[in-house]
C-alpha cells in the first residue's frame, strides 16, 4: 500500500535562494511524525509547500499524496483532497463570523468532493459537539474570524476546524508558539482527541516541550533544508538535551 | 443562513465584460431630436403635459445652465462630454395612455423580469393571501426617460401615501411639487443639477403625510435603454412631520461601446421627528475590460433636516459606472436632527468613483455619522471626498467619520479627501482613516481551509463592508452581496 504523503527529494527555491535541498519523508496513515530543527532549516518551508502557499519554486522533486501528484493542485483542491495546515499566526477576518467561515470552507470542501453541502441543523450540530469537546463557547463562534482572540483561542480555533473538516493529513506549524503550558494543554489534547488510525499528522516545533503532550511516533531532525537524523520518540530527548549544533555540523 | 454564504455560493466565473445586465430591450421608443435647446425643453415639457410655471422654471435653468462650465475638480478623468450629441428625451412608443400594467409593451416587462423587478401585483389581483408580517415592496419602474408602472398604488394610497411618477404629480398635485421642487437642490447649484433641472423627464414623487409611516418600501428602478441617451430623472421625497419612509433606487444600462449620460437630481426633506431612509444599489454598466463604455453618472443627492429631530440617513452600494461623481449630503437645519451616510463603493477595471458625502450642521445639537468602506481592484481609481461643516450657530454638533479603503492588486488607487469645518468651538468632530491592502496571508488562510480563491475575496469584501450592509433592507442586502462578489470577479489571480 502506497504511503499517505510521499515527499521526495524536493527542492525548493524563494527568490532565487534555495531553501530546501532535495528532502525525503514518508508519512503513513495513523502516523505521527514530528519535525524539529533550528530557525531558517526550513520546517515552515516545508508546511508551505505542502499546502501550496504561493511564492515558493519547486525546482525539483515531488509530493505525492493518496498517491496523486499534490503539487499539480490548487491549495483549495489540497484542502478538499484532505490536507490541513494548523497555522503559526492564524489570521484575522474582520466582519466574517467564525460561525459563517467554517461553514462556508466545509461545505466548498465537501462540494468540491462531490458530497452534499450540509443543512444549517446538521452544520450547528456538528459544530457545537467539536466545539463543546474543545471547550470553545459558542460567543467565540459569534465574533470576527480570530479577531481579538487570545493566542490560546487562535490556536483553538485552529484545532476546531481541524475536527470539523476531518482531514486526513494534518500539519501543526509551531503550534505551541505563543501559548502558556495551560493553553498548551488545552490545544494538546484537542489534537490528541484528533488523533486515529486513518489521519497522519506533522508537528512542526523547535521544541521539545510540545511533545511532552502530543508524544510522536518519528523525530526528524532538519538542518539546512535538509532531513539529517531521523528516530523515535527518544531523539527529542537527546536533542533537548545536546542542542542542534552537532546535527548542523553535519549538514554543512 | 447567514448572506455571505449565500453570496459565496453564487460567485461564477464572469469577468467584468460578461456584465449581468447588459441586456438591450428592442422596443420601438419616440425621441426627442439629438441636442439641447430651448426646443428640446419646451418640447420635453409639452410631452409631460406640464403647467407654464413648470415650463418657466426648466427654461430658467436651460439659460442658467449656458452660463455654466462643467467642474473638474473631481479625480476623475473623461474624454469631454458633447452636449449636443445626447437625445435628452426617449420614451417607449405607446400608442394611448396606459389604464392598467396589462397595457404595457410586453418587452419592457420583460427586461423587469430579467432584472428581478416584481413589477406585476399578480398575488395581489389574483386575491393570494400573503403570510402575516411579509414585507413587500411598491416599484415605481424608469424606462430611460419614461416611468412605465407603479405597483401597489391602491394600497399606498388608503395610507395617505403619495408614490407615483413625477410626472403625474405635477399634474395632480402640482402644489405639493411647486412648493418642494428646487427647494433643497436649488436649480442654481451645480452644471449637473442645472442640466436636470432643464431636461429632466421623469423620476419618483413621494409624499407621506403627518405622522404616517409608510406600510412598505418604495422602490424606483432606472433602466437606461436607448443609445445614446441621457437619463435625467429627479426625485422628491418629503416626509411630512413625524412621517417615516424607506426607499431603494436600483440602476442598470444594457452593454454598450459608447459613454451613457446619466445626470439626476434627488431632494429629501424631513420635517420635524421625520425620518427618511434612502438606499442606493447602483449597477449601471462599467465599462468593458478596456476602459471603453460604460455610464458617466453625475448625480446631486441632497437631504434637507429641515424640522427639529428629523433624520435623514442614505446608504449606497456603488459598484457600476465607468465614471461615478455623487455626493448624497445632509443639511442638518432643525435642531437635533440627524444625518447618516453609509457607503459601499467598488470600483474594478478602468472604472473611476469620485464620491462621499457632506454633513451641513446649522442646527443646535445636530449629529452626523458617516462610514465610507472603498474597495479598489483592477486598474480603478477610488477616491472618498466629503466635507463635514458646522455653522457658527450650530453648537453641540458632532460627526464621527470613518474611511476605510481596501487595494485589491497593486494597479488600482484609493484616495481620501476630507475636508473639516468646525465655526463653533463647541462642535466635536471625529475622523477615522485606514488604508490596506487585500493580504495575500488572509486569501491563503481561506484557501487552504477550501475556498477557491474568488471565494476567499468575497467572503474578505463581505466581512470589510458588513457595518454598512447591515443598513440596508433586508430584501436588499443579499442583492447588494452578491453584486459585490460579481463586480470583483477577476480582479484576482
Amino acid at each position: 500500500m502506497s504511503a499517505l504523503l510521499e515527499v521526495r527529494n524536493l527542492q525548493v527555491r524563494v527568490e532565487e535562494r534555495e531553501i530546501l535541498h532535495g528532502l525525503s519523508l514518508t508519512v503513513n496513515k495513523g502516523e505521527v511524525h514530528a519535525i524539529m530543527g533550528p530557525n531558517g532549516s526550513g520546517k515552515s518551508t516545508l508546511s508551505h509547500v505542502i499546502a501550496g502557499k504561493p511564492g515558493y519554486e519547486v525546482t525539483g522533486g515531488e509530493i505525492l499524496f493518496k498517491g496523486e501528484d499534490l503539487l499539480e493542485m490548487s491549495p483549495d483542491e489540497r484542502a478538499a483532497k484532505g490536507v490541513f495546515l494548523a497555522f503559526q499566526y492564524p489570521v484575522e477576518i474582520p466582519g466574517v463570523a467564525t460561525m459563517t467561515f467554517l461553514r462556508t470552507a466545509l461545505n466548498a470542501q465537501r462540494k468540491a468532493r462531490g458530497e452534499s453541502e450540509y443543512s444549517t441543523p446538521d452544520f450547528l450540530k456538528k459544530v457545537r459537539a467539536v466545539a463543546a469537546s474543545l471547550n470553545i463557547p459558542q460567543e467565540m463562534l459569534r465574533r470576527g474570524v480570530n479577531v481579538g482572540f487570545s493566542g490560546g483561542e487562535k490556536k483553538r480555533n485552529e484545532v476546531l476546524q481541524m475536527g470539523l473538516f476531518e482531514p486526513s493529513l494534518c500539519i501543526l506549524d509551531e503550534m505551541d508558539s505563543g501559548l502558556d503550558i495551560d493553553a498548551l494543554r488545552i490545544a494538546a489534547d484537542g489534537v490528541n482527541a484528533l488523533r486515529s488510525s486513518e489521519r497522519a499528522m506533522v508537528v512542526i516545533t523547535h521544541y521539545q516541550r510540545l511533545l511532552n503532550y502530543i508524544v510522536p511516533d518519528f523525530v526528524h531532525v532538519m538542518s539546512k533544508g535538509r532531513v539529517v537524523k531521523s528516530g523515535g520518540k527518544e531523539l527529542a530527548l537527546e536533542l533537548e538535551e545536546k542542542g542542534y549544533a552537532q546535527f548542523e555540523e553535519q549538514a554543512a | 443562513m447567514p448572506a455571505e454564504l449565500e453570496t459565496v455560493e453564487r460567485v461564477r466565473r464572469i469577468d467584468v465584460d460578461q456584465y449581468r445586465y447588459g441586456f438591450e430591450t428592442k422596443i420601438e421608443s419616440e425621441k426627442a431630436p439629438k441636442g439641447l435647446s430651448e426646443d428640446i425643453v419646451r418640447f420635453i415639457s409639452a410631452k409631460k403635459d406640464e403647467p407654464e410655471w413648470m415650463l418657466q422654471w426648466r427654461l430658467d435653468a436651460y439659460r442658467r445652465w449656458l452660463t455654466m462650465t462643467e467642474p473638474n475638480w473631481a479625480r476623475v478623468d473623461y474624454p469631454k462630454i458633447d452636449y449636443q450629441d445626447v437625445y435628452y428625451y426617449s420614451a417607449p412608443k405607446q400608442k394611448k395612455a396606459l389604464a392598467s400594467l396589462d397595457e404595457v409593451d410586453p418587452e419592457i416587462l420583460k427586461t423587469y423580469e430579467k432584472l428581478g423587478i416584481p413589477l406585476r401585483e399578480v398575488e395581489a389581483l389574483e386575491g393570494v393571501v400573503r403570510p402575516e408580517g411579509e414585507r413587500r415592496v411598491a416599484v415605481d419602474a424608469v424606462f430611460d426617460s419614461v416611468s412605465v408602472a407603479t405597483t401597489f398604488q391602491a394600497e399606498l394610497k388608503k395610507a395617505g401615501v403619495i408614490f407615483m411618477p413625477i410626472s403625474h404629480a405635477l399634474r395632480e398635485h402640482p402644489d405639493l411639487v411647486r412648493k418642494y421642487l428646487g427647494t433643497v437642490v436649488p436649480t442654481s447649484d451645480n452644471f449637473f443639477a442645472t442640466l436636470n433641472s432643464a431636461v429632466f423627464s421623469d423620476g419618483s414623487f413621494v409624499y407621506v403625510p403627518p405622522g404616517v409611516r409608510c406600510p412598505m418600501e418604495l422602490s424606483t428602478y432606472f433602466r437606461i435603454n436607448e443609445r445614446n441617451t441621457g437619463q435625467f430623472e429627479r426625485t422628491l421625497i418629503i416626509a411630512d412631520k413625524g412621517a417615516y419612509v424607506s426607499y431603494l433606487e436600483g440602476c442598470t444600462a444594457p452593454q454598450r461601446d459608447e459613454n451613457q449620460l446619466h445626470a439626476a437630481v434627488v431632494e429629501l426633506i424631513a420635517h420635524d421627528d421625520a425620518e427618511i431612509k434612502y438606499s442606493t444599489v447602483q449597477n449601471w454598466y462599467p465599462g468593458n475590460s478596456e476602459g471603453k463604455g460604460g455610464v458617466y453618472n453625475f448625480v446631486t443627492k441632497r437631504g434637507d433636516c429641515r424640522g427639529r429631530n428629523s433624520k435623514i440617513s442614505w446608504t449606497q452600494v456603488e459598484t457600476g459606472s465607468a465614471i461615478t461623481w455623487k455626493y448624497p449630503s445632509c443639511i442638518l437645519r432643525g435642531d437635533n436632527s440627524r444625518g447618516e451616510f453609509y457607503s459601499i463603493a467598488i470600483s474594478n477595471g478602468f472604472q473611476q468613483v469620485d464620491s462621499g458625502t457632506k454633513m451641513i450642521h446649522l442646527g443646535k445639537n445636530t449629529t452626523s455619522r458617516i462610514i465610507s468602506k472603498g474597495i479598489a481592484a483592477g486598474r480603478s481609481q477610488n477616491t472618498y471626498r466629503g466635507l463635514v461643516s458646522a455653522h457658527r450657530k450650530a453648537t453641540g454638533a458632532r460627526n464621527f467619520t470613518a474611511c476605510d479603503s481596501l487595494l485589491i492588486g497593486d494597479k488600482c488607487g484609493a484616495h481620501t479627501v476630507p475636508y473639516v469645518e468646525a465655526k463653533n468651538s463647541s462642535a466635536l468632530f471625529e475622523h477615522e482613516a485606514t488604508t490596506s491592502k487585500i493580504s495575500e496571508d488572509v486569501l491563503f488562510y481561506c484557501v487552504q481551509r477550501g475556498l477557491s480563491q474568488e471565494e476567499a475575496v468575497g467572503l474578505v469584501v463581505n466581512g470589510f463592508v458588513r457595518d454598512v450592509l447591515q443598513q440596508l433592507p433586508m430584501e436588499f442586502a443579499v442583492e447588494a452581496q452578491k453584486l459585490i462578489s460579481i463586480s470583483l470577479e477577476g480582479s484576482v489571480g
